[in-house]
């Protein structure tokens, strides 16, 4: 049995799944440049200004910040169109951000305030806005995959030509419901894309010490998925793969996985101290793939911006964020009436 | 010796079905294997296969003949050097061969008009529900075509209604409830899934959170807690977690408790766990019009709703009104029966205990209020708690778990809320603590009992 195996024609791997090639980075207009560093400069000051207020004892619980991530809800957030749906895990504060969602509403959010996007009963972890098809916001890992997925069950369902982007990291790629979902989706032709942000540690378990397989784009390999590893620090590749995806998906071809390649400067929460990882590993990402800073680099390179005028955008962004802290630093606690209210409709 | 050809069981709760067709007729040579009859179940139309060689000497049970006994000789074979014209002597007069077993069946044609429903419990005298205009027209209805056509009539009004499950369209439904569904809606609508309870209950809160009004049907309530993550995390906490701007309006539903004979992984009783859960809703119905009207307002309902059947009860038959839009509240108990001496408040397929023993009890002179709670999250304590200012007695019954049972639930709140009208401690029935045998005396032994229930109201009346 075993030569007759042996002389069995080995399947090529693209008979089973299609075989799809990373494209070339997107290139930018000035436009889009000046764009991509304003969102993700948000972010980052967002963030670091999340941390400060966790410091300060004003956001309790679990916060994780998205510092060093940037460029993959940026680059993604720049292919949807209107109707497109986002969902996400727990990480969540720069796909809201990138969701247009106000930063006012999330930062009063994280303090509990009733001025938050869930009148303060949901935290870090959840939050959702239907008005700009954010779904959360979801603190068990794993358990958005299934549910994005859903969310493109109703499109298809619907036969809108949404798309729904379904974020996971490389721990929640563990999870079994993941490649139930996966499975779904693919029969069904599903317009998903599982956007794997791979930041190389789930909590602080290194994916090599986690993972079987560490290539996460040939995840979908068994449901005929394809799959594309991207460099996810670089918001002109992280575009045209979401440029490539959400074609593929509107096109009726089924999910896609992206595999986004990028890093996590922080700890996991802000509880996390990072021992499992080296001082030095995390200053070489800094210092030597920063998202912004590559974006900040070629605008000036190209002579699209002065320091100057970059500097304003930076003036801009810390006034939006020092507002939404203000705000949520202000803002009155909710109305004791609230906990019993949103229960069932 | 001749061999007997016996009515085979062919499902955990089958007592009877239809003998829909012989495809050998007598005389002719049978080999084992040879598919020699169709017998339809209250589930499926199903082959028999001879499993011996000879002659078929003479057909017992002609064709078309509906209720057969499990068990009761349906054909005699022949087998190598037999009489094929005396093998059948004598035979099919006699009782059937099952032990118990009712008196052979007669043919169809003897039969009323009406087509009886199959493996139809006998029919249960339920008091007039206030919900129901009075000199409406009934229909013995099975519990199993109520659910079926609640169903139908919501995919017809609203086209956001889905149904989506393991074996729901091609097969017509593990237990059949989605009969006839995938004909006249389409497989866009009623959509086989996986076996991937955890993915596809994910799969249906996503839709749903998309404003889609999903009906998720668990081939049993115990494959569920595979996906219990998505039902509680995802499905029931979304709308507060939210500041109330999305909620999921979805259903899931399926047979919930023991069936017969399949033991401890397929015999459990959720009404109490998600009973425990704020922002779900759960129904547990027992009759077949409060499970239409009932299943009806699930699928309108824009929160989650837990929607508990029972296998055993999918085949009794109740009146169902005769309305274009029959829909009931969530979160009302019914009285099934009134009465003055005692309380009983079941639900679910532990009203079956309560309503025999009720009929006992009135032998001795008792008179006892039914209560079916139909809903068990949000409870209707104003329906329990006026029945026991009325009554001083309250016997609670159901199949599942004694510790935190919804029973349990129930005593608490009346000795908080009713103490002063309590001539006797409240005493809660429930299935036994320990997982459900396989055995069939230890199974009976398990499940709650009539007797049980007797003797419980007889320690509240002090008799």
């Amino acid at each position: 049995m075993a030569t007759a195996a042996k002389k069995a024609p080995a399947k090529s791997r693209s008979d089973k799944q299609p075989n799809l090639s990373a494209p070339k980075p997107a290139d930018f207009t000035k436009e889009e440049e000046l764009s991509a560093y304003r969102h993700m400069l948000l972010i980052r000051r967002f963030e670091e200004k999340a941390g400060q207020l966790y410091g300060m004892g004003f956001i309790g619980g679990f916060c994780h910040l998205y510092i060093g991530q940037e460029a993959v809800v940026t680059g993604m957030k720049m292919a949807l169109v209107e109707g497109d749906q986002m969902i996400t895990a727990y990480r969540d504060h720069g796909h809201m951000l990138a969701m247009d969602l106000s930063p006012r509403g999330v930062m009063a959010e994280l303090t509990g305030r009733r001025g938050g996007l869930s009148k303060g009963k949901g935290g870090s972890m959840h939050m959702f806005s239907k008005e700009k098809h954010f779904y959360g916001g979801h603190g068990i890992v794993g358990a958005q995959v299934s549910l994005g997925t859903g969310l493109a069950f109703a499109n298809r369902y619907r036969d809108n030509k949404n798309v729904s982007l379904t974020y996971f990291g490389d721990g929640a790629a563990n999870q079994g419901q993941v490649y139930e979902s996966f499975n779904m989706a693919s029969l069904w032709k599903l317009p998903v894309i599982y956007v794997i942000e791979n930041n190389r540690y789930a909590m602080g378990t290194s994916v090599s010490r986690s993972s079987a397989e560490t290539d996460f784009s040939h995840r979908g390999a068994s449901f005929k998925i394809p799959g594309i590893q991207v460099d996810g620090m670089d918001v002109r590749a992280v575009k045209s793969a979401a440029d490539l995806a959400t074609e593929w998906c509107r096109a009726g071809n089924g999910p896609l996985i992206l595999e986004m390649q990028t890093y996590r400067y922080r700890g996991h929460s802000m509880s996390d101290p990072a021992k499992y990882r080296s001082k030095e590993e995390v200053q070489k990402m800094r210092s030597e793939h920063d998202p912004i800073e590559q974006v900040r680099v070629r605008l000036l390179d190209k002579k699209w911006a002065s320091e100057d005028e970059l500097k304003t955008i930076d003036k801009e962004v810390r006034d939006i964020v020092a507002d939404a802290a203000e705000f949520a630093q202000n803002d009155a606690e909710p109305d004791p009436s609230e906990l019993w209210t949103d229960i069932v409709l | 010796m001749p061999i007997e050809i016996l009515m085979p069981a062919l499902s955990p709760t089958m007592e009877e079905g239809n003998l829909s067709k012989w495809l050998k007729n007598e005389g002719d040579k049978v080999v084992a294997g040879d598919v020699i009859a169709e017998i339809e179940t209250d589930k499926a139309t199903m082959e028999v296969e001879a499993v011996d060689e000879g002659t078929l000497a003479k057909i017992v049970v002609p064709a078309g003949t509906e209720g057969v006994k499990v068990n009761a000789v349906i054909a005699v074979l022949a087998v190598d050097g037999e009489d094929v014209d005396k093998a059948g002597e004598g035979i099919g007069e006699e009782e059937p061969k099952s032990q118990g077993a009712a008196p052979a069946p007669a043919p169809a044609a003897a039969k009323s008009e009406a087509p009886a429903p199959v493996a139809a419990a006998p029919k249960t005298e339920v008091a007039a529900d206030p919900d129901i205009p009075a000199g409406t027209e009934m229909v013995s209805t099975t519990v199993r075509e109520a659910l079926r056509d609640a169903m139908a009539e919501e995919m017809r009004r609203d086209g956001d209604v889905f149904v989506m499950g393991e074996e729901v369209a091609e097969y017509q439904g593990a237990y059949k409830i989605t009969q006839g569904l995938l004909q006249e809606f389409g497989p866009r609508r009623v959509v086989d899934t996986p076996i991937t309870e955890h993915g596809f209950a994910g799969v249906g809160v996503g839709a749903a959170m998309a404003g889609l009004k999903p009906i998720v049907e668990f081939m049993t309530f115990n494959f569920a807690m595979q996906a219990i993550d998505q039902i509680i995390n995802s499905a029931a906490k979304t709308l507060y977690m939210s500041g109330g701007q999305m909620g999921a309006p979805i259903v899931f539903r399926g047979p919930n408790g023991a069936a017969a004979r399949v033991a401890a992984q397929h015999s459990q009783c959720y009404a109490a766990w998600y009973s425990h859960i704020p922002g779900l809703k759960v129904v547990m119905p027992y009759t077949a019009a409060d499970a239409k009207g009932l299943l009806k307002a699930a699928i309108r309902d824009p929160n989650p709703v837990i929607f508990l059947e029972n296998e055993i009860l999918y085949g009794h038959s109740f009146d169902v009104p005769k309305l274009d839009d029959f829909v009931l509240p969530i979160g009302k108990a019914r009285i099934h029966k009134q009465g003055k001496d005692v309380t009983l408040v079941s639900f679910g397929i532990g009203m079956t205990y309560a309503v025999k023993a009720e009929a006992e009890l009135r032998g001795m002179g008792i008179d006892a209020e039914i209560i079916d709670l139909r809903t068990i999250r949000p409870l209707d304590f104003d329906t329990i708690i006026a029945s026991v200012k009325k009554t001083n007695r309250l016997v609670v019954v159901e199949e599942g778990f004694p510790q935190s049972s919804v029973g349990d639930h129930i005593a608490n709140q009346v000795s908080q809320r009713a103490f002063d009208f309590l001539d006797a401690p409240v005493i809660t029935i429930a299935g036994k603590d320990v997982p459900m045998p396989y055995a069939a005396n230890l199974e009976k032994l398990a499940l709650p009992n009539v007797g049980e229930v007797v003797e419980a109201v007889k320690a509240v009346t002090y008799r």
